[in-house]
């Protein structure tokens, strides 16, 4: 057999295993409610400049400040005359790259952490989760205003925060996933074959926690647009004049008896998110249970 | 016989309402089933016997209903009663044992609570009634130690006790009808043994009439009067068992026997034929003879139109339309002669000595925790010596907890070694698999057990051989993908399983991969860690087959673990038994399975459940359990349950090895004499 003849059948392959899993999401209802959630979030973030007509920040229009909906204002007008519609859609492209970025880094160290403990056992694992429990102790907010606080408020920042907060739950669940791949026989059989144990862990028990992993990750992203608007309203997410959810909660809810409109908007925005992830984590969750 | 049955099933169908509509499970089964008689269902998995069973007490869950026919219990329709009145008969008049014991008792309450149950429930008996009621139960099951039972927890009892609490509280209101669903399965042979004669007590003592669903034809032709042969979803032959053991008719009731391994026929005189191909799902299955896709005399009418049951004798219906050209012929015999022993003692390859592997018990006390109490250990295997020789097969059998398993991965190093040596090919490989050479690793591989978990799931099968063969460097870059195809085709699978996924695939599928996988390297030896025990009868056959054919083409050495010592027959040169992490029995095959034995050998033969009817069981019966090895028994580990142990000796002193001659030594205080009638 030659190369070509096997770069030949690969494709097919692929194309299956994407027809596979996307035949898991569909076949629950609850995950497509929660992915059609979510892909309205995407694509709002993404094509914001499309289809808002103000810039967030600089178009401030004191001719009409605290406006309620309008034709020009499709949902209003915040103190400072600037237009609510566009804030919330660019406020979705702040959370939705804050969001997975953190998350992803928190998956990083949560697996550079979680693998080796639970593949050696022993003392490691001793040391790493004892560790881990001393940072689990902080209540997560606590902790989340005390790095911020620390830190500064910056988008790095709350990254860095949301990164360190969300490890350790990671890593427990990674352990306790690698606790059992690795007692299975295609384990020993890479064994068998000489493989080095960062390649166990890499290519053998990795891949076959992604189900459970992906499910945490979108919890965990919905989570964190949660904290992130929760930062912001504390005055901990990021400066000002940034569009930012919690943020806008922030300077509204004071004045919300006389234009609750960007206050409303801000919620009505983290609420939608943050269901949508959680019913698609949740479909898919039960999808790839029963799928097994 | 003029009496009303107790169970009359007539042109059963079953269905199930799936996503992609309505699938017949079950269709056109009819059985009759008399006071005191047990009717065996046997049937490879996947075939409706349990369906069967389930539409009798209504359990077939929320998407399953009985579509057709009839289900007469002493004369009376149950289909179409309620809930209620089928729960009311259930507790009383129908009783239900099932496969896993352990899951079907509930291990947060006391036995004698979960026994008493039903009493206090459904009679309304005063709780001390019950009780005295449910020890005399259990005293009918032969329970040893009843009063100690009662008041244990059900994971506090061993597999085989769990199984008579079971048994015990099915005879409790002495049922008119017992359905036991595989009860013996997930026992081991010598307990399964005890059960099965435990089970044809009770049919002779309380006429208890009895529905017994297996996959095993030995068990069955044990406890049985009568048989329903089941494929995919069909009664393919019915009879009684003298009938249908000493005249298999149907092409699927042959295939089943022809695909046993006899533990009476040495290595090398029989041929396994399998069943090629697999049981049909049930919306696939054809419209023509169901079994025809898989039947060697198919002929073009087959695939028109259902055959029906013809009587090919009185009591004696077949499911095919040949089935008096099958009648009349008697099962074709596949043996050969065994091929004479060619060379003298060829070169060992592996020679372990005094092998001793112990596992550290978790300190339960403070004191242990700060290193003030001594280390306790498991002695899984303790000090165990064994050679294996060239293109020869050393078969280690054992009850579980023998401790073989453990030998197996301290030989090819996944187990840390605590003591003894391990030679092979001249090389000490003493130390564990991570500092070995990789060219001492690719001459020793492993096929393992679990056909589930012995493939990665996130790769395809053909990536996973071909990780081997990458790593070992075996063949040139350039030509693995050929080796792979080569490889997959020297365990009889073919070049379209290269992409397939784990999932893709059943079983002995699995496993011939696992077995592709393990020879890769080309390595001198192969360990076999209970290759074919999850594996369906038709299916092992042809997993046993490769094996068989590696070995002879590549002259591998090889180990067999199992506890089925009919495989291991089949397979093996050499054989040892072991027992509580010792070897108490070693020598040629031959000699292992004829007098002079071992007590424990000839229980273990004695236990094997044997395809034929006629023939008398030797009664030699394991008591008890294997002990704990953290505190291994004094003397002969074996004496607690020795049937011929010796007080004052056995329990005393470390037995002395006989040597019978020819490599055959036994580990025993019985005098030599004495061994050579244990097994006659």
């Amino acid at each position: 057999m030659t190369a070509a003849t096997q770069t030949a059948i690969l494709p097919p392959r692929r194309r299956q295993r994407f027809a596979d899993s996307m035949r898991v999401v569909l076949s629950s209802r609850v995950a497509v409610v929660g992915l059609v959630i979510v892909l309205f979030w995407v694509v709002v973030a993404i094509g914001a400049p499309v289809f808002t007509k103000y810039d967030p920040s600089k178009d401030q229009d004191y001719k009409a400040l605290d406006q309620a909906p309008s034709a020009q204002h499709f949902l209003g007008t915040d103190h400072l005359g600037r237009d609510v519609w566009s804030r919330v859609a660019y406020g979705a492209r702040t959370i939705l790259l804050l969001g997975p970025l953190s998350v992803a880094v928190a998956f990083l160290i949560g697996m550079a952490l979680g693998l080796p403990a639970g593949y050696y056992g022993g003392w490691l694992d001793e040391v790493i989760m004892r560790l881990l429990d001393a940072l689990m102790a902080f209540p997560t907010i606590l902790l989340y205003m005390i790095i911020i606080s620390a830190l500064g408020a910056s988008p790095v920042n709350v990254v860095i925060a949301i990164s360190v907060g969300g490890a350790p739950g990671i890593a427990r669940l990674v352990r306790a996933l690698t606790l059992d791949i690795r007692t299975r026989e295609y384990v020993s059989a890479a064994k068998l074959r000489g493989d080095s144990a960062a390649r166990i862990m890499a290519r053998e028990i990795l891949p076959n926690c992604r189900g459970p992993l992906i499910v945490d990750f979108l919890l965990r992203v919905g989570y964190a647009a949660f904290y992130i608007g929760t930062l912001g309203f504390l005055g901990l997410g990021l400066p000002p004049p940034t569009p930012d959810w919690g943020g806008m909660v922030q300077e509204g809810h004071a004045r919300m008896m006389a234009n609750p409109w960007p206050v409303l908007a801000a919620t009505g925005a983290i609420v939608t998110l943050v269901i949508g992830l959680n019913l698609f984590a949740d479909g898919l969750r039960e999808e790839t249970m029963r799928y097994q | 016989m003029n009496e009303v049955p107790i169970l009359s099933v007539k042109d059963l169908a079953v269905s199930y309402k799936t996503r992609k509509g309505q699938v017949d499970a079950v269709r056109d089964v009819s059985f009759d089933i008399c006071e005191g008689e047990n009717l065996g269902l046997v049937g490879e998995s996947g075939c409706g016997k349990s369906t069967v069973a389930f539409s009798i007490v209504n359990f077939l869950g929320p998407n399953g209903f009985v579509s057709n026919g009839q289900i007469l219990f002493k004369g009376q329709e149950l289909r179409g009663r309620s809930e209620e009145e089928l729960r009311k008969l259930r507790g009383a008049d129908i009783a239900m044992v099932y496969q896993e014991p352990m899951s079907a008792l509930n291990p947060s309450m006391m036995i004698r609570d979960q026994l008493a149950e039903s009493l206090v429930i459904h009679r309304g008996m005063k709780r001390e009634d019950a009780y005295r009621e449910c020890e005399e139960a259990l005293h009918r099951v032969y329970m040893p130690d009843v009063e100690g039972v009662m008041k244990r927890y059900s994971f506090q009892l061993s597999g085989g006790q769990q199984q008579r609490v079971l048994i015990a509280m099915a005879m409790l209101n002495n049922p008119a009808l017992l359905i036991m669903d595989e009860p013996t399965t997930a026992l081991d042979v010598t307990v399964e043994a005890a059960v099965l004669d435990l089970i044809a007590e009770l049919k002779q003592k309380y006429r208890t009439a009895t529905l017994y669903i297996s996959h095993n034809l030995g068990v069955v032709a044990r406890v049985s009067d009568k048989v329903a042969v089941m494929y995919a979803g069909e009664v393919v032959e019915y009879a009684t068992t003298k009938d249908i053991y000493a005249r298999p008719t149907h092409p699927y009731t042959k295939g089943l026997m022809r695909c046993l391994p006899d533990v009476d026929a040495p290595k090398g005189t029989r041929v396994l034929v399998p069943i090629p191909g697999r049981v049909p799902s049930p919306d696939q299955v054809p419209a023509g003879c169901i079994f025809a896709p898989r039947c060697e005399h198919r002929k073009d009418t087959c695939d028109v139109g259902r055959p029906q049951l013809l009587e090919v004798a009185t009591g004696h219906l077949v499911r095919c339309s040949s089935a008096m050209e099958w009648y009349a012929q008697p099962i074709d015999a596949a043996h050969r002669i065994p091929p004479p022993p060619s060379r003298e003692a060829p070169p060992v390859v592996l020679d372990a000595e005094s092998v001793k592997t112990y596992y550290p018990v978790p300190f339960k006390t403070v004191k242990g925790l700060f290193g003030m109490e001594k280390r306790r250990y498991v002695r899984a295997v303790d000090d165990v010596s064994v050679t294996v020789q060239r293109g020869r097969t050393l078969g280690i059998v054992g009850e579980s907890g023998c401790g073989k398993s453990t030998l197996a991965k301290t030989i090819v190093g996944l187990e840390p070694l605590r003591g003894g040596k391990v030679d092979f090919l001249g090389i000490d490989v003493t130390k564990p698999i991570q500092k070995r050479s990789l060219s001492t690793i690719r001459e020793l591989q492993m096929v393992f057990q679990d056909p589930n978990g012995t493939l990665n799931p996130s790769y395809s099968v053909g990536d996973q051989i071909a990780e081997s063969l990458k790593r070992f460097r075996t063949v040139p870059s350039g030509e693995v993908y050929g080796e792979v195809v080569r490889l997959l085709r020297a365990v009889k699978l073919n070049e379209n399983y290269y992409h397939r996924l784990p999932r893709q695939m059943s079983g002995g599928e699995k496993q011939r991969v696992g077995i592709a996988r393990a020879i890769a390297s080309n390595p001198a030896m192969v360990v076999c860690d209970e290759p074919v025990s999850a594996l369906d009868v038709s299916v092992q056959a042809a997993v046993l087959n490769v094996l068989v054919e590696v070995q002879q083409q590549h002259d591998t050495a090889m180990i067999l673990i199992s506890h089925d010592l009919s495989a291991v027959r089949f397979f093996s040169d050499d054989v040892a038994v072991m027992y509580l992490g010792r070897i108490v029995e070693i020598g040629p095959c031959e000699a292992i399975y004829s007098p002079p034995s071992h007590p424990y050998t000839a229980a273990l033969l004695a236990a094997v459940p044997r395809p034929d009817p006629t023939l008398e069981q030797k009664n030699i019966r394991l008591s008890g359990v294997v002990p704990s090895a953290v505190n291994p028994p004094s003397g002969c580990r074996f004496h607690t349950r020795c049937p011929f142990v010796m007080k004052g000796v056995c329990d005393v002193e470390e037995p002395p090895v006989q040597d019978i001659g020819n490599g055959h030594k036994i580990v025993c205080h019985l005098p030599t004499e004495q061994l050579y009638h244990l097994n006659p």
